[in-house]
């Protein structure tokens, strides 16, 4: 486990990656690295934990949208929570939430996803 | 009187931007600024220190200057870089990116454009200044 994933746990066939700091490029790739190595294993639903990610940099979120575009290959889902309202409206802005779902609460996140 | 002003300079190593963000931070919080306004001003901060350290190939520093004003903060980035030509970046949109061979990235401009209050270029072969302004509301 690195600085900025503090955890990795399954939660009724969901993927949830918990981050702590800045997501920028390092950051980005590290969740991917997740991402891909759990779909590898058949795993299509991810879900991030970003209360303690107060701050992101547009090249981070890009790789999230790389994410994104893998998952549709497997009619995969990702979806996000605990989000900063800087978080929430930088992914506002970048679309995301078109293509990802943005939930208040992991409660919610694990319900609907 | 003579208008605060604080001014950085950053040398271009990864993550160098977060300096910035912090300095931003309490000035947001001398200003009596929004937690909202104070995280648009960080945002917009990081993507023009990336602009400035990747995109302008300048080779030294970055300089960052805050204006405080009685009415707006005003947020000089100034790099000596090659410049660029503004009407040549296109505006992203995410449905040009997924499911297409287009790179993922290229958004800081228009991040900066639609957090910040007014954002000016002015950029030439000797290095770029981006000025942006967030009004106190």
């Amino acid at each position: 486990m690195s600085d900025f994933i503090t955890s990795v746990k399954e939660m009724n066939g969901i993927i949830l990656i918990e981050t702590n700091g800045y997501l920028n490029n390092v950051g980005g790739e590290e969740i991917s690295a997740i991402c891909y190595e759990k779909m590898g294993l058949g795993q299509t639903k991810f879900l991030i934990n970003m209360a303690g990610t107060k701050i992101v940099n547009s090249i981070g979120v890009s790789i999230l949208i790389e994410i994104i575009e893998k998952l549709q290959e497997v009619n995969g889902k990702i979806g996000y929570y605990n989000l900063a309202p800087i978080v929430s409206k930088t992914f506002n802005i970048m679309g995301l939430t078109k293509y990802s779902t943005v939930f208040e609460t992991e409660e919610l996140a694990v319900n609907e996803l | 009187m003579k208008k605060p002003t604080v001014e950085l300079k950053l040398p271009i190593i990864p993550n160098m931007e977060l300096i910035a963000t912090q300095t931003a931070e309490v000035i947001a919080r001398h200003m009596n600024l929004t937690e909202d306004q104070s995280g648009e001003i960080s945002m917009a901060l990081i993507e023009a220190c990336i602009n400035a350290f990747e995109h302008s190939k300048a080779e030294n520093n970055v300089y960052i200057h805050f204006l405080i004003e009685e009415n707006s903060l005003v947020i000089k980035v100034i790099d000596q870089g090659i410049g660029f030509d503004k009407t040549k970046v296109e505006i992203p949109k995410i449905e040009n990116k997924i499911g297409h061979d287009e790179r993922k990235r290229g958004w800081g401009l228009q991040l900066i454009q639609e957090l910040m209050d007014s954002v000016e270029f002015e950029s030439n072969n000797e290095g770029t200044t981006v000025t942006m302004k967030k009004n106190i509301k």
